[in-house]
């Protein structure tokens, strides 16, 4: 998994100027350590850039250091091969894809469970978190048995001629699975402060419910839909143990990324892996600053909610 | 002409409208009075279609509309908090309720454009029309708010606590400019609000409620100077409330005789402070003054009456005069009192 969007967007650290009397004649200080109002800056900016470094930066920069030892004409090599472009396709589309079809699904779902009270509604919310705990290999092995030719559900889908086990539908099958709480858990809360008086006002005024949805409602939650899509699709794309069960792996047809890293590294081909991971890094995280990006206009835009 | 006939609502076992009935003509502007959980709001909601009474007829302009939907009454509504669209421009949000219009009664997007403009003109926010919601202040949202209900032409506009979450200033100018483009525009309003003050400087009547109930409908001078119950009497105004006595059409309150229809037996009396006659205290005093204080061109008295009971006296001051001394001895007659049976 590379970077990922904040859950909580604008929650960087402010500095905010200390409105005292400043006299004349000190010399300005360095402006992040000049007073501040909250206090406290120092010791938490260290914490978090220390930690990042750590757990975040240091591994990263190491994988760049890494692929930048190798020469051109091995990045060309890799950067042509048609099994890894393939493989790229699937993992990127494939998350595309799983990531679009949770952010419908899940917003339903947490539509659902936010709006209206049904016994055993507590069962199920808990029920949603389950594909962040299960090991992912425990997902993908009974998916696979539940869509297999002979299985439960892939025997009801082989005489309509749907194959998903084994299948680059399969690998989409898992990574929808994964990114499922990404969407559901993002979009509740803002769907449960929605103040009701929106949907009254837009009644009054002659709306119906569908135009009350698509003008009101969704434009309301979107950004926060849009954040649990974006965390839905980077996790799908890492993903690995779930897919490599159901997918088939066959190359250049259901092979995904992460797992052609692993076939590099078993084949001891530590540059080529490296090559690969650094592609797929570079992808994740340009993909998502675009995403950020156009969350930060959107606030912006629109003088800041809240 | 709306007309709500035995409207019932309950929630669980609290009973939020007791058979409430009430009419009001076209181009009046009405409060709804009372105090919270008095059941002002949750009519004004009723009326809009956003609550459904448990019982009771609603008829708008004599078509019933009891089982129409909040969308097809064409009533505005006013919220409190204003409820406006944030993601939406401040003209945006006066459009929407054309906009949703269906395709075949819906104005062109010029039309619209016209309309939503000469709304904003009209609630003094032209230069806004390109802001967002948040970028307001809250006088500006509450016009906001009331250009967006009133773009639908709404039969009726209904507004709950219109000026609640103003500060004083902004609240008074806001409160006259409504009562002017009320009238200008040929309103029909109907205005929910705590405030006796607001109510009676602004609407054309006042219905005062109570635990659910109507207790009395009429002009702001009607309900001010005619109370109909203790609770109007004491909700609305100053009122000092005494102890009395009633038999065979008389009470006896402090040493006076006062003509009253309440049945005999123990009676409560209101007194506003400003209906009383300070008189020469040779001829008889029966009260005792305990403290005088200037306010302006009147002077306020705390007086003990000779039966033990305290009450308060306003009554005019000139210029220069003296003000009596604390434990002077005086005699006071009351102008107006209004008698009613004792409960509880």
């Amino acid at each position: 998994m590379t970077a990922s969007p904040s859950l909580h967007p604008g929650q960087a650290p402010q500095t905010v100027q200390g409105a005292g009397h400043s006299p004349a004649p000190v010399p300005r200080r360095r402006s992040l350590l000049r007073r501040q109002v909250i206090p406290g800056f120092t010791l938490s900016m260290g914490i978090t850039l220390g930690w990042l470094s750590l757990i975040v930066l240091i591994p990263l920069a190491g994988l760049v250091i890494r692929a930048s030892g190798l020469p051109l004409d091995r990045w060309i090599t890799v950067l042509t091969d048609t099994r890894l472009l393939a493989a790229l396709r699937l993992s990127f589309g494939g998350a595309l894809i799983a990531a679009l079809i949770n952010g419908v699904l899940g917003l339903i779902v947490a539509w659902v469970l936010v709006r209206y009270p049904f016994p055993g509604r507590k069962l199920i919310d808990s029920m949603i978190d389950l594909p962040f705990a299960l090991p992912t290999a425990v997902a993908g092995i009974a998916l696979s048995a539940l869509y297999a030719p002979n299985g439960w559900l892939g025997s009801l889908l082989a005489p309509l001629g749907i194959k998903v086990a084994f299948t680059p539908l399969g690998a989409v099958v898992a990574m929808v699975f994964i990114g499922l709480p990404f969407v559901v858990r993002t979009v509740q809360p803002v769907l449960e402060d929605i103040d009701v008086e929106l949907e009254e006002a837009a009644a009054c005024l002659g709306a119906s419910r569908r135009q009350t949805f698509w003008m009101v409602q969704l434009p309301t939650i979107a950004p926060a839909l849009a954040t649990g899509i974006s965390l839905a699709f980077a996790r799908a794309v890492g993903e690995y143990g779930s897919v490599i069960f159901i997918a088939g792996n066959l190359p250049r047809v259901s092979e995904i990324a992460p797992l052609l890293i692993v076939t590099r590294l078993e084949q001891y081909d530590y540059v080529g892996a490296t090559a690969i991971a650094t592609i797929m890094l570079a992808a994740s995280f340009i993909l998502l600053l675009i995403v950020n990006v156009l969350q930060k206009w959107n606030r912006d835009r629109q003088g800041g909610l809240r | 002409m709306i007309d709500l006939q035995q409207i019932h609502k309950t929630f669980g076992a609290f009973t939020a409208l007791d058979h409430v009935s009430l009419s009001i003509p076209r181009g009046r502007m009405v409060a709804l009075l009372g105090p919270s959980g008095s059941g002002k709001t949750t009519l004004l909601r009723i009326i809009a279609g956003l609550e459904h009474a448990d019982g009771g007829i609603i008829r708008l302009d004599g078509q019933d509309a009891t089982d129409l939907s909040a969308r097809d009454r064409r009533i505005g509504f006013v919220f409190q908090h204003y409820a406006l669209f944030r993601h939406m421009t401040v003209a945006d949000n006066v459009a929407f309720g054309l906009k949703v219009r269906p395709r075949d009664s819906r104005p062109s997007k010029d039309e619209i454009r016209e309309r939503v403009s000469t709304l904003l003109k009209l609630v003094h926010l032209d230069g806004l029309a390109g802001r967002y919601p948040t970028q307001l202040s809250g006088g500006q949202r509450q016009r906001v708010a009331l250009a967006r209900a009133l773009a639908v032409e709404p039969r009726l506009l209904l507004l709950d606590e219109p000026f609640g979450a103003l500060d004083a200033q902004v609240r008074k100018d806001l409160r006259r400019w409504m009562r002017r483009l009320h009238d200008d525009m040929g309103l029909t309003s109907v205005f929910v609000t705590h405030d006796q003050e607001e109510a009676l400087e602004l609407a054309d009547d006042v219905v005062v409620m109570s635990h659910g109930r109507i207790e009395q409908i009429g002009t702001p001078a009607d309900i001010y100077d005619n109370p109909a119950t203790p609770f109007v009497y004491q909700f609305l105004g100053n009122a000092t409330r005494l102890a009395a006595t009633v038999q065979g059409g008389t009470a006896h309150l402090n040493g006076w005789q006062i003509p009253a229809t309440a049945p005999d037996g123990a009676a409560v009396a209101f007194i506003r402070p400003h209906d009383w006659t300070l008189e020469d205290a040779a001829a008889g005093a029966n009260a005792t003054l305990r403290h005088a204080s200037v306010l302006g061109s009147s002077l306020r008295l705390d007086v003990t009456l000779e039966d033990g009971q305290d009450i308060e006296v306003d009554i005019r001051r000139d210029a220069g005069q003296a003000v009596p001394a604390a434990g002077s001895a005086l005699r006071l007659t009351p102008n107006r009192v209004a008698v009613f049976p004792a409960t509880a």
